[in-house]
């Protein structure tokens, strides 16, 4: 998948609360050419938004201090963000990813995410991403 | 017996490695220390990212020290909390998922286990496998580091992983 030199670049929000996730996650979109910020926890993704950014795609963790991805998602939504959200966790109960879902991601991926994931996941904000 | 192997041939230096030929990298990958997504580190790896590798793993030496001392200081508690233990575990097995440490992993799978199960004895037996298996990664990863450098600095290049 090579960066892609596009007029209307991509941006991204990796919210995670654990430093290494941030940095890989951060490092996978930036190989692909995907402009992108890290924030810790689901209250700076919040903020962040309330402070009127808006990204194509979020990367959201589930298990975060003072306000967890579930609660973020759920938030988000009510405020009527429509990117794509997509949850990245180190769970995986049914039950866990289901609630997960049910807040109102897109898309869920088990950590860690690599390449081919990412690729799933910008092929199904932009089709044309991975194309030749 | 691998284990021993290791342990041996890693007291011989990094230059018998180049001697040998030997790759540590290899090594681990072949017993199982690192799994595939250290690779996808590697591939993250270029020329505007020259140390991405070193610092993700530098990340996670420090982080798991800081979580191994946090575990024992947590089963050291009377009574134990093994909440506390448990959510410890769950945090080094997701940094070592993602740095590829497929035996710290698997360890910290079977530890999770023993904790919902509240065995104090086997919360303890966990703890020492995962300070072993800590231990021996951080060694060879240091020592590949250690030899990768080397090789730049005499003029060569490193060969990648397949």
């Amino acid at each position: 998948m090579a960066p892609q030199n596009l007029a209307t670049q991509l941006t991204a929000l990796v919210v995670d609360d654990d430093i290494i996730n941030r940095k890989i996650h951060q490092r996978l979109l930036e190989s692909v050419g995907v402009q992108n910020q890290g924030v810790k926890n689901g209250k700076e993704a919040v903020d962040i938004h309330c402070r009127g950014q808006r990204f194509d795609l979020i990367l959201m963790d589930m298990d975060m201090p003072i306000m967890n991805g579930i609660e973020a998602t759920k938030e988000l939504r009510s405020m009527g963000i429509r990117s794509m959200i997509v949850g990245v966790s180190s769970r995986c109960t049914e039950a866990e990813i289901l609630k997960f879902m049910e807040a109102g991601l897109n898309d869920y991926h088990e950590k860690p995410l690599n390449t081919a994931k990412l690729s799933s996941i910008l092929d199904n904000i932009n089709p044309n991403f991975t194309s030749d | 017996m691998e284990i021993h192997v290791f342990m041996g041939l890693l007291t011989l230096g990094p230059i018998v490695w180049k001697v040998l030929g030997k790759d540590i990298l290899s090594f681990a990958f072949t017993v199982g220390f690192l799994d595939d997504q250290f690779n996808q580190l590697q591939k993250l790896q270029d020329e505007s990212s020259p140390y991405f590798v070193m610092e993700v793993v530098t990340m996670f030496f420090g982080d798991s020290e800081k979580l191994l001392n946090s575990i024992a200081l947590a089963l050291e508690q009377k009574p134990v909390d093994f909440k506390s233990v448990d959510s410890h575990v769950h945090q080094f097995k997701g940094s070592s998922a993602s740095v590829g440490a497929a035996r710290v992993k698997d360890v910290c799978t079977n530890f999770r286990n023993i904790c919902e199960a509240q065995d104090l004895e086997g919360c303890m037996r966990c703890l020492q496998q995962l300070q072993q298996e800590y231990f021996l990664l951080k060694n060879n990863l240091q020592y590949s580091f250690r030899l990768q450098q080397e090789i730049q600095a005499a003029g060569g290049s490193i060969s990648s992983m397949e």
